[in-house]
């Protein structure tokens, strides 16, 4: 990779003539391997007679960034940032910190961090020891053998179970056919400059045990150019950075699946007894954190009285604070909660449930808008109707609808409504124009709890947790049951089928043809009619699923895991 | 009751008893956390009371600024179809013609103040012209059909209203059942206008004094921009087949600017339009109208500390220019005065302090005590007069109350001499000081005024003033503190005055002195060689540096001077004075966090540094970097940072084990287990969810076990 960055900078400070003094430093700075050397050399003769011109741009252009920095201070603190005290968030970050555009990650740099932390003991490394960037660490002459010393000084902590430091194997790694076989990584279109790269990264995970990053004694630039030259290499790198993140589309990962760490997947139940069992961190913390939330209530129902409605916002789950407000003060007063994680909450039954159970109408309403115009009346007819809602996680998929928000903000604006809601979601503001923000008339809070989401996130699909699928196979067995016996076959052999291939990943499915003929020989249908009248039947009750391939055949499919169907076969033989 | 449920999403709670919280219960939440519970009551009512004030105060000078636009308004509907009032006759041109009249209220960006103008509008019309009006949002009106549902329910709405409840179920029943065409409005039309015609002399003459006999039916849009183009097209090609039928006049609300007409309507349609267009005060304008009637008077106890001010008034400028906003911001800024300063109960009108002090308790005085401007001005007493004001709640009573009195006289003061001020700066070129009053007053609000380089340079400009212009100030001065009740400024007028005759007289001296300059440029025309220019020139500036000023220059100087007098002596911040904390409210980091919050940066510091909220000695680390004992989030999304636009799950898993187990036993073996412990696989698993659950990652399909990454930055 070191290479490629090299070569990115090299085309840009040819093509764009681009400050390139950064390059100047680089070859001593990255991992460039010494096979590569010479081409690098040669590429820096070239270069060294355009730097001359460019370190006068630069300048100014560092001058730019000085002066843009400074209005951005002046706009921040033309909005009167003095955030002190404790609840006061980090606004002492610049926005500029926050969001910036993407920049290149090297595939490897996940494990390195992780293993800088796992080396990082109870009292913090000194700080030059733990900052020294891995760059500087990886100089390629010296290090060699002072890494390796100091490595082994570290080694008390963990084992060390290859005596070749991490750098020299990593130097015999191009020749050796061993780790080329061994190479996990693929990218999904891979390049071949990063072919060395990639196999640096295998050996890094192979053997988690091997400190990923030797940091090795290096010395560091002349102390009196540094400050600036750090700032130009900033700059210098967020350019090149720009370029490289958005050079290729290609993406670079380690092909490693779940399937091969022999992994059993947990499913929903056992990963909830797993995570009781498992300790909270710092209890006491957060309990302190909650308890200065809590003192806020009073104020909250003051606010929502006086006709604001309040929005909460912050890391943590809020589910258990709004509940102890609720608990805690509104218990003599008519309330509606509402989950808004719940994965089929609707708007609809927002309003069904004000317009049934608080209101106490029976009937049904042609549109939510009709159902809003009765609800405002009926609150603005009768000054003694108050309701106060609370909606965990406003921004949820199914809530953060243009039409839904629509619909909550005209309901919050009510004055005897009163709202108060949580959001997660980075981007949850984003759901709100002028309009809505001011029909919400919300009063914004800060309530950071760091408590896990529990609830929140137990409805959601998981990426890790594995489906149980027994939902999947009820059903099945209860659509199942109310067809004819001839329809069970038809689905059996269709089942079968699909188990036998289950080894083929680019099974496309059994095709209708060769369906029909199999059904026929097995006296389940005698028409391609009837057949497709089963199967219509079976498409209904999402059974099947049909794809046309690409030479236009039709090719049907059981959406159902291998595992299900397994159990779904079991069963029925069970029972016939 | 639990509010968990794998079947349902909303859950209502009705007290058994039907014992509900009614509003004057709010006192009580105002009273829970603050530690004296003595005043709340009367804190509560002198909040709400002060707030019902100004409440009334905005809407009064809101229908004031609208009160124009209205007037104008009523006067084009009035004439609009003054044909058709004279019934029949000219029918036959108006047909020709088939145009609609339009009003074009042109009424700026900031819609979510367009409501409160609509709503004024709709009143004046009921009132004045017709009682046919019907407001149209472009939310309700997604097809012609609906739009002509909405159109006619509210129309027969306001029927009801206006033929009281004789006949109202009839309409009722009319209303659900009539296919809503342009046929049937006609023909509703026809049987309003004939009725109320036919009705009862008495009450002819009761309905015909506010509207005419065929009153036209008003349609405003209030959001014209964001109507579909189709459906407007429509309506007003319909409408326009039937104008002869039905005096229809329309009313768009435009936000953005007149062009928009003709870039959603093509020329076809726009033709069938006779548009007139009405522009609205712009919201600056506005805002600066509500800070001059709000915060620069007298009137309301209440004040606005600098940066409180600052930040409303940022607020308004740099996100939203909404006018309701800042009202709201104003709002909120009293309520959080009122309940965050246990002595804001002596912020209340002059009348009532002396009441108000003789009754604080001693606990209350000696809050006052803790006060620190209290405590600078105890500092600068004699001895004596210190201990009484220590000790003796009685005589700090009567210190309090002639502070207080000081403070509203110094209030008064301020604002006479801050509008003198704006009155020099307002027109200098460059405006040093600030266009508006708003920012002079912030300056003043902020430190001394007369200490900045900005009041140096304008003063310096003021000095360069021309005669005619500085007459005009000193004119428009001594109107400003002549308003002024008190005595305060008789000094200050006089001699103004006495600066003004003396420029007149000034005038009367200027003209004989008129031929005296002897111009010395003719010296300079002779021929020479350089050196004597160079002196020659040298000594003209000498000359000129020296030249004694002439007597208008002195005058200038002069008035100048004391206005810079004027100004040190009345313009002094606000924070200077003894028991300022009791009456400007200065928590302006509490405002933004409610009113300008900043979600996306908090989440970020809580990832990042979880030691900002979690005080745990474990946590803290220098150098921007996260300590391994971090909760799982944190760590989970520190190494997700490292990863580009996909994630392998695996590897992040391992990494993930690898952090954890070295925080959980750094000596152990880490080595030897090659699987990764369950717990750890769980804890990793919510970790990961509630990534996504926050936004930072979803699952991909491009990769078997991989998620995508959705934010950049923050690394």
């Amino acid at each position: 990779m070191g290479v490629v960055l090299v070569n990115t900078c090299i085309s840009l400070s040819k093509f764009l003539s681009w400050p390139a003094e950064e390059t100047k430093y680089l070859p001593a700075s990255s991992t460039v391997v010494e096979d590569d050397g010479t081409k690098v050399r040669k590429d820096k003769a070239q270069l060294s007679v355009s730097v001359k011109r460019f370190v006068k741009k630069l300048e100014n252009i560092s001058d730019n960034e000085a002066q843009e920095i400074l209005e951005e201070k002046n706009y921040v603190a033309a909005l009167g940032i003095c955030a002190q005290g404790i609840m006061g968030n980090g606004s002492n970050i610049s926005g500029g910190e926050v969001y910036s555009f993407q920049t290149p990650k090297r595939s490897n740099k996940m494990a390195e961090l992780a293993s800088e932390l796992a080396q990082t003991p109870e009292k913090n490394v000194a700080p030059d020891d733990s900052k020294c960037p891995e760059k500087m660490a990886k100089t390629p002459q010296s290090s060699k053998r002072s890494g390796s010393n100091k490595v082994q000084q570290r080694s008390k902590k963990k084992e060390f179970v290859s005596t070749t430091p991490y750098r020299l194997r990593k130097r015999l790694a191009a020749p050796d056919p061993y780790l080329e076989s061994e190479s996990e990584y693929s990218a999904s279109c891979s390049e071949e400059e990063d072919e060395d790269e990639q196999k640096e990264v295998s050996a890094v995970l192979s053997d988690q045990k091997t400190p990923a990053k030797t940091k090795a004694a290096s010395t560091p630039p002349p102390r009196n150019s540094l400050a600036k030259k750090n700032k130009e290499q900033k700059m210098g790198n967020l350019v090149e950075e720009y370029f490289e993140a958005h050079s290729s589309s290609k993406v670079l990962t380690s092909d490693r699946t779940l399937q091969k760490l022999r992994k059993r997947r947990l499913d929903q139940q056992t990963l909830r007894d797993l995570l009781k069992n498992a300790p909270l961190a710092y209890a006491a913390e957060i309990r302190n954190l909650n308890q200065q939330h809590e003192s806020l209530f009073s104020k909250w129902m003051l606010q929502l009285h006086l006709g604001f409605n309040i929005v909460l916002y912050g890391l943590g789950s809020k589910r258990d604070l709004l509940e102890k407000f609720r608990t805690s003060l509104l218990q003599d007063s008519v309330h509606l909660v509402v989950n808004g994680y719940f994965p089929s909450i609707t708007v609809r039954s927002i309003l069904n449930s004000i317009t049934e159970e608080v209101l106490d109408h029976i009937g049904t309403f042609r549109s939510p808008l009709d159902q809003l115009e009765f609800i405002t009346k009926r609150f603005k007819e009768d000054s003694s109707l108050e309701l106060y809602v609370l909606i965990h996680n406003l921004d949820s998929q199914m809530l953060r609808g243009e039409r839904s928000q629509q619909i909550l903000a005209q309901l919050s604006s009510l004055p005897s409504i009163y709202l108060i809601a949580s959001i997660d979601h980075i981007n949850a503001p984003l759901m709100w124009d002028q309009a809505k923000l001011s029909l919400y008339n919300w009063l914004w809070y800060e309530t950071t709890t760091f408590n896990p989401y529990v609830e929140e996130t137990s409805y959601e699909n998981s990426l890790l947790v594995q489906q149980s699928g027994s939902l999947a196979l009820s059903s099945l067995m209860h659509v199942l049951h109310s067809l004819t016996l001839n329809a069970r076959g038809i689905f059996r052999l269709l089942a079968q089928h699909q188990l036998e291939k289950k080894d083929n990943p680019s099974y496309p499915g059994l095709s209708f043809q060769d369906f029909y003929q199999q059904c026929r020989e097995a006296f389940l249908v005698n028409s391609d009619l009837t057949l497709r009248a089963q199967l219509t039947e079976f498409r209904d009750h999402k059974l099947i699923r049909t794809k046309r391939g690409a030479d236009g055949v039709e090719y049907l499919l059981i959406p159902v895991d291998d595992s299900t169907l397994t159990d779904f076969l079991e069963k029925e033989d069970e029972d016939v | 009751m639990s509010t968990c449920s794998v079947s349902k999403g909303c859950f209502v709670f009705k007290p058994s008893t039907k014992k509900r919280r009614l509003s004057d219960k709010t006192a009580h939440d105002f009273r829970c956390t603050s530690n004296d519970s003595e005043d709340t009551e009367l804190r509560f009512v002198t909040c709400q009371s002060l707030w019902n004030q100004i409440k009334s105060e905005t809407e009064q000078i809101q229908e004031n600024l609208n009160k124009q636009l209205l007037d104008n308004l009523v006067s084009f509907l009035s004439r609009s179809h003054s044909d058709f009032q004279e019934k029949t006759t000219d029918w036959t041109c108006r047909m020709k013609f088939r145009e609609i009249p339009t009003a074009a209220l042109v009424l700026g960006v900031n819609v979510t103040d367009h409501d409160l103008t609509f709503r004024g509008l709709s009143d004046v019309l009921q009132d004045n012209i017709t009682p046919y009006v019907a407001l149209l949002e472009a939310k309700d009106c997604p097809g012609i059909k609906n739009l002509m549902q909405k159109l006619m329910g509210q129309l027969m709405k306001c029927d009801i209203d206006v033929d009281s409840l004789e006949d109202e179920d009839c309409v009722q029943v009319s209303q659900n059942r009539i296919r809503c065409s342009m046929p049937s409005l006609i023909s509703w039309y026809d049987s309003v206008t004939k009725k109320t015609n036919s009705e009862t002399p008495s009450k002819k003459r009761n309905s015909s004094s506010r509207h005419w006999q065929s009153p036209p039916v008003v349609v405003i849009f209030k959001d014209m921009e964001s109507f579909t183009t189709k459906v407007l097209q429509d309506f007003i090609v319909i409408s326009s087949q039937h104008i002869h039928e039905l005096p229809l006049v329309l009313i768009f609300g435009i936000a953005t600017s007149p062009m928009i007409i003709h870039r959603l309507l093509p020329h076809s349609v726009s033709s069938l339009l006779c548009i007139e267009l009405f522009q609205s005060l712009s919201c600056k304008e506005h805002l600066s109208t509500i800070i001059d009637k709000l915060l620069l008077t007298s009137q309301f106890p209440f004040k606005l500390g600098e940066k409180v001010l600052q930040v409303l008034i940022n607020i308004f400028l740099y996100h939203d220019f909404s006018v309701q906003n800042f009202i709201k911001g104003f709002q909120l800024c009293i309520v959080e005065h009122f309940y965050s300063q246990p002595l804001s109960v002596l912020c209340c009108h002059l009348a009532d302090i002396k009441k108000r002090v003789y009754s604080l308790s001693h606990d209350q005085c000696e809050s006052i005590r803790r006060l620190p401007s209290f405590r600078r001005y105890v500092e600068k007493q004699e001895s004596g007069k210190q201990i009484e004001l220590l000790t003796n709640d009685s005589f700090l009573k009567e210190e309090t109350e002639k502070l207080l009195g000081d403070l509203h006289v110094y209030h008064e003061n301020y604002v006479r001499i801050l509008r003198c001020l704006h009155v020099f700066t307002s027109s200098l070129p460059k405006y040093p000081l600030g266009k508006q009053i708003r920012e002079l007053h912030c300056a003043c609000l902020e430190n001394r005024v007369w200490e900045t380089e900005e009041y140096e340079s304008s003063l310096q400009l003021a000095r360069m003033l021309n005669k005619t212009d500085l007459v005009t100030m000193l004119q428009q001065c001594v109107e400003i503190l002549m308003s002024s009740s008190g005595k305060e400024f008789d000094r200050a007028v006089e001699k103004l005055k006495e600066f003004l005759t003396q420029f007149q007289n000034l005038e009367a001296e200027a003209s004989q002195e008129r031929d005296v300059s002897v111009s010395p440029q003719k010296e300079l025309q002779k021929k020479t060689d350089l050196y004597h220019l160079q002196k020659t020139l040298l000594e003209l500036k000498e000359s000129r540096r020296s030249k004694k000023l002439t007597k208008f220059e002195m005058l200038r100087f002069e008035v100048v001077d004391y206005i810079d007098s004027l100004v040190r002596r009345y313009l002094a911040p606000a924070d200077e004075r003894a028991l300022h904390e009791i009456v400007y409210f200065n928590g302006a980091a509490v405002l933004r966090g409610h009113l300008n919050a900043a979600p996306r940066t908090a989440l970020h510091t809580a990832l990042n540094s979880p030691h900002w909220y979690l005080k745990n000695q474990a946590l803290r680390c220098d150098g921007g970097g996260i300590s391994n004992k971090a909760p799982d989030i944190c760590i989970v999304y520190k190494l997700h940072l490292e990863c580009g636009r996909l994630i392998n799950l695996v590897d992040w898993l391992e990494a993930f084990s690898t952090v954890v187990m070295a925080a959980e036993e750094p000596n152990a073996d880490a080595a030897s287990s090659d699987q990764v412990d369950d717990v750890i696989h769980a804890r990793f698993i919510r970790a990961v969810s509630e990534l996504e659950l926050l936004g930072f990652i979803k699952p991909s399909k491009q990769k078997t076990d991989h998620v995508a990454r959705l934010t950049w930055g923050g690394c």
